[in-house]
């Protein structure tokens, strides 16, 4: 089930798809080889001033390294690049921007200890502080971009650095801009302010490449797209003339099928309480958790939604015992007062838990699969006796994750690294799973993992849940909440908002929850009840 | 000049080296690049301008190959690290290792020999301010050139847009790529300027501070200025303190020993370590939020093209 979405709509832009002649910049042939593998397999594509055009594509399709070569950042190992008409040698990212090509990342290009001004000041040329705080001023006034010179940028949110990350781009007067995937860290009502920016800036003539695997946004945004697959180009079409589920099929490859929603729904006891824990950050720019509360029932799949770096993380690891509790009774796990338990003796009572970071944090590079099962299960599945490791058990059990979850391993027991990340967070997960925990834990469970990973990794979730386990999902994408969670709630600046059922839920009360606007959100939710 | 004032004229002293290579070192750690290799660039620095000095009987030509030795010995770790991306703790501390073995070999003709007294600088009426116009304006120039390299580059790091764009490089390398700056060729800049101060820093001790050579005179010199670096939390102001409480506990603690305070000599000697660490992490309590390193510090860059 996907929820229908709240985005109002915009105007469509004016210009049709490009043809060669007015066209502002064209590939031809480009590819990019890195030993072995070819990661841009001979790609055209055309953009015309003012289109805003879609580069669509899983990840790994290639979309990443084709905008480096637009920016000169990579070079490429053939084909050719033409700008109005004219072919050019972009041998870097001062290249790129004399042409009029500005870039805005998706991991912000930022300097986190530095203001606003001087993150700006640093990308342009030679000009006076005084003068970069004016433009700056005037910018940020004429497209509704607010910003705060002097402010450092770890203090800022997510849509504050990304309204940076344009400032910097406009004020170069690009004639081209990319975008990677800007959206992926904005609430709801500021992509809409995104949306509006975009619209205005191609009405003035400004070509947009619009980087993004969000489908329904890009139907909405862009009349051209291009969709990429293995490195290689596989359709260019209009994005409205087809159906989300036809794009995604196209980008896959074959058709994802959506998830199987629960057989049996016989909700029992609360597995999981949390009852007004407070915390205060651990590390520098931390999060401070204020009072949150939550519970999660034997047989349903609870959702954490929230823009990232506001307590999630935090949220985990007092969760999974990573950090105590001030009391015992704060985390409370299968009727036991966990607060002051370590992380071991949280799994002994039945618990599992996936961190975000799945490469350091949830596996050990360096370490094969079996190793890396040890990790996990040394406490609780009989692998240890008496100080020593069984080590072919834990092989035994490392195979059985690989062959239950589809694990594809280029060997038997490779070095955790050696996986690509969705293979690798399919192992993480089902190596917790195969544990059969009363409680799973999960901290962004399909961040940047293909789609065919994904839907395998939600499917094991909800499965799991209806065999009668507790199952929490933290997670920044709201479609795979909608699609997986009973019951949602939404973390902001360290405080959690109510749990409500999933269906209660409009995307514009999470949008709001996420900014940390509680009364708005309930006058939303009351005068629209679902 | 009373003894207060002696005291606090070598404590000046005292402080200066440290303050020179420590500001060398911080420019470099700023543009991201951490060298362990200031005592042995240190130890080059001493050996070279006192070698050269003592051979052409010039102080100014001692000072020069001194800054040259040191900056060489950058050179070479820069070409290890940021041409070759090798590991930097490691090639840091080979720098340590061959600098101070090549200084014993090139020094071994000079041992013994010593230098004359350099002319003290007194500057007109600052000089004859009560208690402290002595110890800070009747000095050698080294003393003057250090105090401008911290006013100077306090300000190049705040104020520039070179040194704005050498804490980017420092702070996150790849965005500073992607931005089109230029990483490595400023790195390598600022390398071989940490070169160059701890050079001169050498070149310090061999021609004023103790005007001869001897093996190993840095004596950890180049070590404490690391940690200076570190403790200053990478501001030349902080550094400029904490070089001078090192150099004041030096000093006293050779005044006590002196006057046979009843304290083991050796808890003495460790006095200056001590009171530094704790001078700096009083300053960086007060300061409220904690202090990051410069975020890409120590990693190597390999821009992929």
């Amino acid at each position: 089930m996907i929820a229908a979405t709240a985005l109002a709509d915009l105007p469509p832009a004016s210009v049709p798809p490009a043809d060669e002649a007015s066209a502002l910049v064209s590939l031809r042939g480009v590819s990019k080889r890195y030993g072995d593998l070819l990661a841009n397999d001979s790609i055209d594509l055309t953009l015309a001033p003012g289109e805003i055009h879609a580069l669509l594509g899983e990840n790994g399709a290639g979309k990443s390294t084709l905008v480096k070569i637009l920016y000169g950042v990579i070079e490429p190992t053939a084909g050719e690049i033409l700008w109005e008409g004219r072919p050019v040698t972009i041998a870097s990212p001062v290249a790129a921007r004399a042409l009029g090509i500005g870039m805005v990342f998706q991991h912000f290009s930022l300097f986190e200890e530095m203001t606003v001004a001087e993150n700006v000041a640093v990308a342009l040329p030679e000009r006076s502080f005084e003068t970069v705080r004016e433009e700056l001023a005037e910018v940020s006034r004429g497209y509704g971009l607010a910003l705060e010179p002097d402010r450092s940028v770890w203090t800022l949110s997510a849509g504050e650095r990304q309204r940076i990350e344009i400032v910097r781009c406009l004020l170069q007067k690009p004639r081209l801009i990319v975008l990677d995937e800007p959206t992926s860290v904005l609430t709801p009502q500021e992509s809409e302010r995104l949306f509006e920016t975009l619209t205005r800036l191609s009405a003035e003539g400004t070509a947009i490449l619009y980087i993004s695997h969000k489908l329904e946004e890009v139907r909405r945004l862009c009349r051209s797209a291009t969709i990429l697959r293995g490195g290689k180009v596989v359709a260019t079409l209009d994005p409205r003339a087809k159906s989300a589920r036809e794009i995604a099929a196209m980008m896959v490859g074959s058709e994802v099928g959506a998830v199987r929603a629960h057989l049996s729904k016989g909700l029992s006891d609360e597995v999981l309480r949390v009852e007004s824990l407070s915390l205060p950050p651990e590390a520098l720019h931390g999060k401070h958790l204020r009072d949150v509360a939550l519970s999660v029932r034997a047989g349903e799949v609870v959702g954490i939604a929230g823009v990232a770096g506001n307590g999630q993380s935090e949220l985990f690891a007092a969760l999974s015992g990573e950090r105590l509790s001030p009391n015992a009774g704060d985390v409370v796990i299968a009727g036991t007062g966990a607060g002051r338990l370590g992380i071991d003796a949280r799994r002994r009572i039945g618990a599992a838990f996936v961190p975000e970071e799945r490469l350091g944090h949830a596996a050990a590079p360096g370490h094969g699969l079996s190793d890396n099962t040890v990790l996990s299960h040394h406490a609780t599945s009989g692998l240890v006796r008496a100080g020593f490791v069984a080590f072919s058990e834990a092989a035994k059990i490392a195979r059985s994750v690989v062959g239950h979850f589809d694990v594809r391993t280029p060997s038997d027991d490779p070095a955790a690294r050696k996986l690509s990340g969705g293979n690798l967070q399919k192992f993480v997960v089902g190596r917790e799973i195969l544990r059969g925990p009363k409680l799973l834990v999960v901290d962004q469970p399909t961040w940047g993992v293909d789609a065919g990973a994904a839907r395998l990794i939600r499917q094991a979730l909800v499965d799991l849940a209806a065999k009668g386990a507790a199952v929490l999902v933290i997670s920044q994408d709201l479609d795979e909440l909608f699609e997986i969670a009973d019951r949602m709630a939404v973390i902001s600046e360290g405080a959690l908002s109510p749990l409500r059922p999933a269906a209660e839920w409009t995307r514009e009360a999470i949008g709001l929850e996420m900014i940390g606007a509680h009364a708005e959100a309930d006058a939303v939710l009351a005068r629209e009840p679902a | 000049m009373t003894t207060f004032e002696a005291i606090l004229f070598t404590i000046v002293t005292a402080s200066t080296p440290l303050l020179i290579a420590a500001i060398g070192e911080l420019v470099a750690e700023r543009a991201g690049v951490l060298n362990l290799g200031v005592e042995g660039m240190m130890a080059m620095g001493a050996v070279c301008a006192f070698a050269a000095a003592f051979t052409f009987d010039s102080t100014l030509i001692g000072i020069v190959m001194g800054m040259v030795a040191g900056g060489l010995m950058a050179a070479l770790f820069a070409l290890a690290v940021l041409g070759l991306a090798a590991n930097q703790v490691g090639a840091g501390l080979a720098l340590t290792i061959f600098g101070l073995g090549l200084s014993g070999l090139i020094g071994a003709p000079f041992v013994g020999q010593t230098r004359p007294r350099i002319e003290e600088w007194p500057i007109p009426i600052l000089s004859d301010i009560p208690l402290v116009g002595h110890a800070l304006f009747s000095q050698d120039p080294f003393v003057y050139v250090a105090f401008g390299l911290v006013v100077g580059t306090a300000y190049f790091l705040a104020r520039t847009r070179a040194g704005l764009r050498l804490r980017s490089i420092g702070e996150n390398h790849a965005s500073a790529h992607a931005l089109g700056l230029p990483v490595l060729k400023m790195r390598v800049m600022a390398v071989i300027f940490g070169g160059i101060c701890a050079g001169l820093a050498g070149a310090y001790l061999s021609l004023v501070y103790t005007r001869f050579w001897a093996p190993n005179m840095t004596a950890g010199r180049g070590w404490i200025a690391v940690a200076l670096v570190v403790f200053a939390a990478w501001r030349p102001t902080w550094a400029l303190v904490g070089a001078l409480v090192f150099g004041a506990a030096t000093v006293l603690q050779l005044h006590a020993q002196a006057a046979q305070v009843g304290l083991p000599s050796q808890l003495l000697a460790a006095a200056p370590y001590i009171a530094t660490i704790l001078a700096l992490v009083l300053l960086s309590i007060r300061r409220g939020r904690a202090v990051g390193a410069p975020g890409s510090l120590g990693t190597p860059f390999v821009p992929d093209r």
